[in-house]
């Protein structure tokens, strides 16, 4: 059994939104509550759930632009909070980050050539003789001509920009990436070409991805294994076949449903949430997602809406944490109707 | 659906002038809308899609300009009305929502004071009647408890509300058509789906008809009767939803419903198929067919010359592989 | 929606507005070359030559009117402020009794004043003065401004609150009283005088800086500019300033314009050279009591004044227009 190669471990951002006179907080923002998963060397664990669900927050956690409010982070088996500042920038070398926006991503004042070699000249990770070289490689890797090193970001396509991100993220030849929404601001036949330039990229260089999106659709060609959020808290994770034709919870059904089917002649009777995400502010106890679920219909003053449930594995690599599902714990917690 | 057509647009071109040179943003575009119909056009960035509903309504700033065609609206040529014809026009019977609803709407005012001013200004009644109007409009969306949260401020609303506050203001006045632009792009999928159902309820409910503008194949099969595709400013592909879905003919139509990774697809783990290439450079674009260069079926004479648009297997298709008179071999 | 920084933000940046078309046109139009579905492929054409943004400013410049025609008189002012001594007719600062109060004729150009000085000698001679106290005071204060300000907006927290509660304070006074207060405090002289128009002129660059470094702050190339290992200090200087240079030198040439007023002021007020010497707002000053019988004592140093505040506002006008992206679309 392979150790993981990154572990996080009960993680929890919180968000002061208010505070009293005295400053003390009044109002709270749970991005991320309680969080515990592990990412093994190799796969790419795809990380899905809509605006507020906190997969963003988790991502930034684990390259260190935000620092957790609670929980660990291993990585390689160390806590890195308990790393020196230096030690911990030493690490920064194999944990990066693609932005979502390629718009925004790459500072416009700077070459696509400076952007991708900042990362190896300050980290001095070759002799400086060598970093053109290595700069070629790079923009070669991802597809860009090498010729290409003295342009500016604002003379790139959307598409030609998000590839500079990628090769800026593999300068450092990392062991993990997060890939935070890296195609949702492409065009739809831009988005494939990155979709398979990053399986590519993984296969060629032993890469491990976090990568992080909004529609269960995108995932599903990259991810090994599929983790689903609402609102702070991972409700599913399952191999990404099994959660594909399995999936058990209620929300992650939902999410499936929604996704618009390319065939006209198959408009289904789809599951229509009601209501609006809430807001990660000061949620109620209880599963985040009692409010909206049409799963417990006519079941009220349950566990659902008082307890947290946990994540639980119903079937091998399959986690789910649903009461409804778990029949020990619906009756423990006295909500039989 | 009935065959009156509502709106009909003949051979409209717009362009952007701009000191670097001209885009032609839109090239000799036709389409029909009949009464009750959803017509999608769908397109990539730089398609032309989005310029083509702001000519329509009138809302192109400069540089860009019309520069040819008709826009006929229930016979009524809109490119020559005055400003307070086609003000008329708007809002009354032909009415607009946009990708964006936080920044469509006025964050300081109320809803009400936005719905209220827009039924007042469009159907000339006094306050109270179109207080009460708007609070139906309201519950017409699906809004809960439409007479609370109609004294709410924009951004007191969720991304979804608002968008179905927008649409609220946009139907608030009946329109018989209704332009909607990229309306779930901004949205989450599951949102997106409550937005979709809803469009397609109020089809039913209030007989209107619908032009959907937006990228997302999978939106346009849900809602979709019609579908124009467009390419760098020209139709490439016309045809109902049905048979451009179960049988799409268009080279990039194809490669576009292709490579969009789907939840049909097979578990084998292979990679995505991708239209090669990227859309030419605006201001630069290639003599013949705009998709040369990433077509996988090109000929000769594509490279050259500019297909027609043809009139085949029941449907519109720029390209000459369904040329009658010539060979629909590919190279 | 204007330029290519400005697209709309929310969960999905899809769909660019049409404004993309602009800068769609700017991207380039190649192809790659037929997928085998191994390792991406390599693109090889472009047709461009590398753009840079100061090339693209100048030129958006050089189409602004006013602003070359502030460009060319500011250059001649350099011109005369540095060769002043060479071509003063006379010795600025020697008097004549017995030519007091002379209108402009041939041998005097812009008359006398009292005391018998040449105005014209003066009024150059003045240029020299005006244009390095505006100069000094604009760099002292802006040095120092965009290091509190950029301190204060990268840092944020109680640093920020404490360096920008100061700045307010300075701020409500109005300031040429703090200057005042300043000099009444350093003495009199040119010298003080560029301390306290410098320092006074300190919290609004501080202001404008941190404005511009907090919008900069939030943008992703910053995070990205931080996930390589970038320190902190590396992050202010190589990534957020370079983007906040627009503002400043903009800023800083309308700075100079106040610097040049505000010490026309203070030797109106009689509080920035010492007689003899020629400053244009002590020419001024010594003025009032002849405007009726001797009005080109006033006219003369007060155009001087005007046209070098009109030139450097009219320049900096210019400069913030073509280092604006949107305005480049048109």
């Amino acid at each position: 059994m392979t150790e993981p190669l990154i572990q996080l471990k009960h993680l929890s951002k919180f968000f002061t939104v208010d505070t009293d006179l005295l400053g003390r907080t009044t109002s709270l923002l749970k991005a991320v509550d309680d969080l515990t998963l592990d990412i093994f060397p190799g796969e790419a664990f795809g990380l899905v759930g809509e605006s507020g669900c906190g997969k963003t927050t988790v991502g930034k956690m684990m390259v260190d632009l935000y620092q957790p409010t609670a929980g660990e982070i291993w990585f390689e088996g160390q806590d890195l909070a308990k790393l020196s500042k230096r030690a911990r920038r030493g690490r920064c070398c194999d944990i990066q980050l693609i932005f979502q926006d390629p718009y925004a991503s790459l500072n416009p004042r700077m070459t696509v050539g400076d952007i991708i070699s900042e990362p190896i000249r300050i980290n001095h990770l070759v002799p400086r003789d060598q970093v053109a070289d290595r700069v070629g490689y790079l923009l070669n890797a991802v597809g860009l001509s090498a010729n290409y090193r003295n342009r500016f970001p604002h003379e790139f396509s959307g598409g030609q920009r998000q590839r500079v991100g990628i090769a800026r993220a593999l300068a450092m030849q990392p062991k993990l990436i997060v890939c935070d929404e890296p195609v949702s601001a492409l065009d739809v036949s831009i988005q494939a070409q990155v979709l398979n330039l990053l399986s590519d990229l993984r296969e060629e260089f032993g890469l491990t991805y976090l990568f992080i999106a909004h529609g269960l659709n995108v995932v599903k060609h990259i991810s090994d294994r599929v983790g689903v959020m609402y609102l702070g808290r991972l409700v599913e994770v399952a191999p990404k076949r099994e959660l594909y034709r399995n999936p058990l919870h209620p929300y992650t059904k939902a999410l499936l449903s929604a996704i618009p089917v390319t065939n006209p002649a198959q408009r289904t009777k789809r599951i229509l949430l009601e209501g609006d995400v809430l807001s990660p502010i000061d949620p109620p106890p209880g599963c985040r997602f009692a409010g909206r679920c049409y799963a417990k219909a006519g079941c009220t003053g349950c566990a659902c809406e008082s307890e947290m449930p946990e994540l639980v594995e119903v079937s091998p690599g399959h986690f789910v944490a649903c009461y409804l599902l778990d029949e020990g714990r619906r009756v423990l917690a006295g909500e039989v109707r | 659906m009935t065959d009156n057509v509502l709106l009909e647009v003949r051979n409209l071109s717009t362009d952007f002038v701009m000191k670097r040179g001209t885009v032609h943003a839109v090239i000799d575009m036709s389409f029909t809308v009949h009464e009750g119909e959803v017509l999608a056009i769908v397109g990539e960035s730089g398609s032309g899609k989005s310029v083509t509903s702001l000519s329509v309504m009138g809302l192109l700033q400069p540089p860009g300009r019309v520069v040819s065609g008709e826009i006929l609206y229930k016979g009524r040529n809109l490119l020559e009305l005055s400003r307070g014809e086609m003000r008329d026009i708007r809002g009354n019977h032909i009415s607009m929502i946009f990708q964006e609803p936080m920044t469509s709407l006025n964050p300081v005012y109320t809803i009400e004071n936005q719905l209220v001013e827009s039924v007042q200004t469009h159907m000339k009644l006094d306050k109270k009647a179109a207080a009460a109007r708007a609070v139906d409009m309201l519950r017409l969306v699906g809004i809960p408890s439409p007479e609370k949260r109609i004294k709410d401020y924009p951004h007191q609303m969720s991304g979804g509300m608002r968008q179905r506050v927008m649409t609220a203001m946009a139907l608030s006045c009946d329109p018989d058509l209704l332009i909607a632009d990229e309306p779930t792009t901004a949205l989450d999928v599951t949102i997106q789906a409550q937005i979709l159902a809803l469009i397609n309820e109020l089809r039913g409910k209030i007989g209107m008809a619908v032009l959907l503008i937006t990228h997302d194949l999978g939106v346009v099969a849900e809602t979709a009767d019609r579908v124009v595709v467009m390419y760098c400013g020209q139709v490439v592909e016309e045809a109902t939803a049905l048979q451009l879905f179960e049988r799409p003919l268009h080279p990039y139509t194809l490669g576009l419903l292709r490579s969009i990774p789907t939840m049909e697809d097979s578990d084998a783990d292979e990679p995505l198929y991708m239209i090669r290439g990227m859309v030419p450079n605006p201001l630069n674009m290639p003599k013949g067919c705009a998709f040369f260069d990433r077509c996988d079926r090109r000929m000769e004479r594509c490279r050259t010359e500019m297909p027609p648009l043809y009139e085949a297997e029941g449907r519109c298709l720029r390209c000459f592989l369904f040329d009658p008179d010539g060979t629909g071999a590919a190279s | 929606m204007g330029s290519q920084d400005d697209f709309s933000s929310g969960p999905l940046r899809e769909q660019p507005s049409e404004n993309f078309i602009a800068d769609e046109a700017m991207a380039l139009g190649e192809t790659l070359p037929d997928s085998g579905g191994d390792l991406p492929e390599i693109d090889e054409t472009f047709h461009e030559k590398p753009e840079n943004q100061w090339l693209e400013m100048w030129r958006a410049l050089i189409a602004n009117r006013a602003a070359m025609v502030s460009l060319f008189f500011i250059a001649f002012l350099a011109l005369i402020a540095i060769f002043g001594p060479l071509i003063t007719p006379y010795n600025p600062i020697e008097t004549n009794m017995a030519n007091a109060l002379r209108g402009p004729s041939a041998a005097h150009w812009f008359g006398t004043d009292q005391l018998g000085m040449d105005i014209f000698s003066r009024v150059i001679a003045g240029t020299r003065i005006s244009l390095t106290v505006g100069l000094l005071a604009v760099s002292i204060a802006l040095t120092t401004g965009v290091v509190l300000g950029s301190v204060a907006g990268y840092v944020g927290g109680w640093v920020d609150t404490v360096i920008m509660r100061v700045m307010d304070m300075m701020l409500a006074v109005p300031s040429i009283l703090l200057a005042i207060t300043l000099m009444a405090a350093l003495g009199k002289g040119i010298d003080k005088a560029v301390i306290a128009i410098g320092l006074v002129s300190i919290p609004e660059y501080a202001r404008i800086v941190r404005g511009s470094i907090l919008s900069i702050k939030e943008n992703d190339y910053i995070a990205a500019a931080r996930v390589v290992g970038n320190s902190d200090f590396r992050i202010i200087f190589r990534h957020v300033l370079p983007n906040a240079l627009s503002v400043i030198i903009v800023r800083g040439t309308l700075g100079i314009s106040s610097a040049v007023l505000d010490t026309a002021a203070l030797g109106f007020l009689g509080m920035g050279v010492q007689p003899p010497q020629a400053e244009w707002g002590d020419m001024l000053g010594r003025a009032r009591g002849f405007i009726f019988q001797a009005p080109w004592t006033l006219l003369f140093p007060g155009m001087a004044i005007t046209s070098t505040v009109l030139a450097f506002n009219l320049l900096g006008d210019g400069l913030r227009d073509a280092l604006d992206p949107k305005s480049r679309i048109k």
